[in-house]
């Protein structure tokens, strides 16, 4: 027999995954529904009493007013309204507890879809110790329906819950009609009348607010200190993704290295040995040396999100985004698209305004993202002197730094013009709960780390394997080729040279950016492979001694300024896609970063040249 | 006739009378959140750069808002 299918609803903050991770042990799986941008992870679990029950994860909403992507997909969902998925059969509304009197309400207006229900009051061990007290029985009387108290983040927390699910689950009815629930016509200001005195009747004792976070935000969100505060972090946090990293970049290359070497002494040499050599172990191994990186730039947004300092960061933001024409909120996907614009793009999805939304996804790809790295350090390392200037500051650094500033300045100068132009609106509201500060919890961190770790490995595993296998077939065949421009790629690279002449970009570019089009970072890989240095995936600095010679300081200069804006890259663009639902958006996008790459590298090629360089 | 929201100083606890704005669409996002009538809030935040975000308490929660949404909550004092 089929799970029943529960519905996991509540406010953002309100613990939700913390509770969904806790009861399906994290044994997520994403679901992806055909013509809407939807993915919701469910996972199952049993009650004691032998009741399957799917958990389904939604976004955060406070009610059935759904205001941004995010929630109309949660209200679709709760009503049945999602094609060819029916309406679930239970809903869970899960409540922090210490914040009960303001959002009770959300309580009744899920009651109003006329589905079995059950409450659950999170974090009452917070709640308590703050002082709160609450008459649960009294609760539950009142509203009607089932009411637990919880601590999501353990299990002797979650027991009480367990318990009543056990019991509840067999009254529920299974629902396998398609037919969409009525969205019930609320009167939202009798509806909040009735759950604050709801609520009143329910609470014996009501403390202040949180103090500890009201100290907290007198430093953090201080009109002076907050924007340094902020800053500091930012600062932290992006000099761990290029520092503490190299312990372990250096660990992986040398893995990869050593892997080439031994499988190339075992193998016979010949067409297969090079294939694996050459093609797969150098190509995959050019891209899991990100692995640390990414792992450091998603803890520390995980734990700035987990920590509740996140919303802080956008509400300390939000003045100076609005000036650019964004929203505060546009803070966090910017942020996240500094690890990969990916996930950077689908988060865009909490902003309310569609074109806010919009122009932060187009802008989100000027974001540096960990792809663009190998690029700038091969191409740092190769050409920018080892020296220091004004005394402390290193050159190789600053050189980095301005790459990343760079981008971010183009993408306020492009979200300027887009808001002036084509994504022209209404002001758009903020309207954003700052939570509590919360100690973050060690399985939920884990769990949000290694989701997005196993997509990177998937992508590694499956998109850039192929890509180098096919890389490597386009420079070996024709066999007995004579130079790269015989092969299957120099002619491909032919067709585009003509483009690229212009800024500076010979054949061994124009070779090097096709296989690009996969993943930014291949780029290294490819160029490796087409200058034939053998293993100098592995060996950076073997590869850098070779462009060296062969290429002068202006085409180096203009290739990064290219990677700036590097258009290049199918997964960023098939995410645009999905989320913006329309080809002219994406392929808008495509255009102009490509024109702004374009010119960009051929402004600083000629200036470099100008200058003598 | 009464006072905003947004004309609270910082500090100052006031509680919710009503609602009133030209953008209709804005009660219901503020009751939403979950602004009513007789809530206890206060100013508890200015953004940086003289900023149009603010940082209010209501009841136990906090609330981030621009000053043109305070303005739409009207609040007695006292």
């Amino acid at each position: 027999m089929s799970a029943l299918r529960l519905a996991l609803v509540g406010a953002p903050n309100s613990g939700k995954s913390t509770l969904f991770n806790g009861l399906t042990g994290g044994t997520a799986k994403v679901a992806n529904y055909s013509g809407v941008t939807v993915e919701t992870r469910s996972g199952i679990f049993s009650t004691a009493a032998g009741d399957d029950i799917e958990l389904i994860d939604l976004p955060g909403i406070y009610g059935i007013n759904a205001r941004s992507t995010d929630e109309r997909i949660a209200v679709d969902m709760i009503s049945g309204r999602l094609p060819g998925v029916a309406a679930p059969d239970a809903i869970l509304v899960l409540i922090d507890a210490a914040t009960l009197r303001t959002h009770l309400h959300t309580v009744l207006q899920m009651k109003a879809f006329g589905r079995p229900m059950i409450v659950v009051l999170n974090m009452i061990d917070l709640a308590e110790r703050d002082g709160l007290e609450l008459d649960v029985a009294k609760l539950e009387a009142a509203l009607g329906v089932p009411v637990v108290t919880a601590r999501a983040t353990r299990a002797p927390g979650r027991a009480a819950l367990m318990e009543r699910l056990a019991e509840e689950a067999p009254k529920w009815a299974r629902n396998d009609s398609d037919a969409p629930l009525t969205i019930p016509e609320l009167d939202l200001k009798a509806l909040q009348t009735d759950a604050r005195r709801i609520a009143r009747e329910a609470t014996l004792h009501e403390p202040a607010a949180n103090k500890f976070t009201r100290t907290v935000d007198n430093v953090v969100l201080n009109p002076f200190a907050g924007p340094l505060i902020l800053a500091a972090i930012l600062f932290l946090m992006f000099q761990a993704v290029f520092t503490w990293a190299t312990p372990y970049m250096d660990g992986i290359e040398w893995l990869a290295a050593w892997l080439g070497e031994t499988v190339a002494a075992i193998m016979p040499d010949g067409l297969m040995q090079s294939l694996i050599v050459d093609g797969i172990i150098a190509g995959v191994g050019s891209v899991i040396v990100f692995l640390p990186q990414i792992v450091i730039l998603f803890t520390f947004i995980l734990l700035l999100e987990a920590s509740g300092y996140m919303t802080r960061a956008a509400f300390l933001m939000d003045e100076l985004m609005l000036r650019v024409g964004l929203n505060g909120r546009a803070f966090i996907p910017l942020l996240s698209s500094f690890a990969c614009a990916i996930p950077g793009i689908m988060s865009a999805r909490t902003i309310e305004n569609e074109r806010d939304r919009l122009t932060t996804i187009l802008v989100a790809p000027l974001m540096t993202c960990s792809a663009r790295l190998p690029v700038y350090t091969l191409m740092i390392a190769a050409f920018i002197p080892n020296e220091t200037v004004w005394g402390f500051i290193g050159l190789q650094g600053l050189v980095m730094f301005g790459l990343y500033i760079a981008g971010v300045v183009s993408a306020v100068i492009v979200a300027f013009v887009l808001k002036r132009t084509v994504t022209r609106g209404a002001a758009q509201s903020l309207i954003m709960e700052l939570p509590t500060y919360k100690m973050p919890n060690a399985r939920d961190f884990f769990l949000g780390l290694w989701m997005r770790v196993a997509a990177f490995l998937k992508r590694a595993g499956t998109v850039i394997f192929a890509v180098s296998v096919i890389l490597w077939v386009l420079t070996t065949f024709p066999l007995g080729a004579e130079g790269l421009r015989q092969t299957i790629a120099g002619r491909i690279g032919s067709i585009l040279e003509p483009v690229l002449a212009p800024i500076g970009f010979n054949l061994e570019i124009a070779i090097a950016l096709i296989p690009g089009l996969a993943a930014r970072e291949v780029a290294v890989g490819a160029l490796g492979t087409v200058y034939a240095v053998q293993g100098a995936e592995e060996n950076t600095e073997g590869l850098a001694a070779v462009l060296q010679s062969a290429w002068s300081l202006p085409t180096a200069l203009a290739f990064l300024a290219w990677y700036v804006f590097a258009p290049q890259c199918l997964a960023t663009l098939a995410a645009a896609r999905r989320e913006t639902n329309s080809w002219a958006w994406t392929g808008f996008m495509f255009v102009y970063l490509f024109v702004l790459a374009w010119l960009a590298a051929g402004a600083t090629y000629h200036i470099a040249r100008f200058a003598g360089l | 006739m009464g006072m905003t929201l947004e004309e609270l100083a910082r500090g100052q606890i006031a509680r919710v009378i009503g609602f009133r704005s030209e953008d209709s669409g804005l009660e219901p996002k503020l009751r939403e959140i979950g602004f009513a009538e007789d809530d206890e809030v206060e100013i508890v935040h200015f953004g940086p750069l003289m900023a149009r975000p603010v940082c209010v308490r209501l009841n136990r929660t906090l609330i981030a808002l621009r000053r043109n949404e305070a303005a739409a909550i009207e609040v007695s004092i006292g």
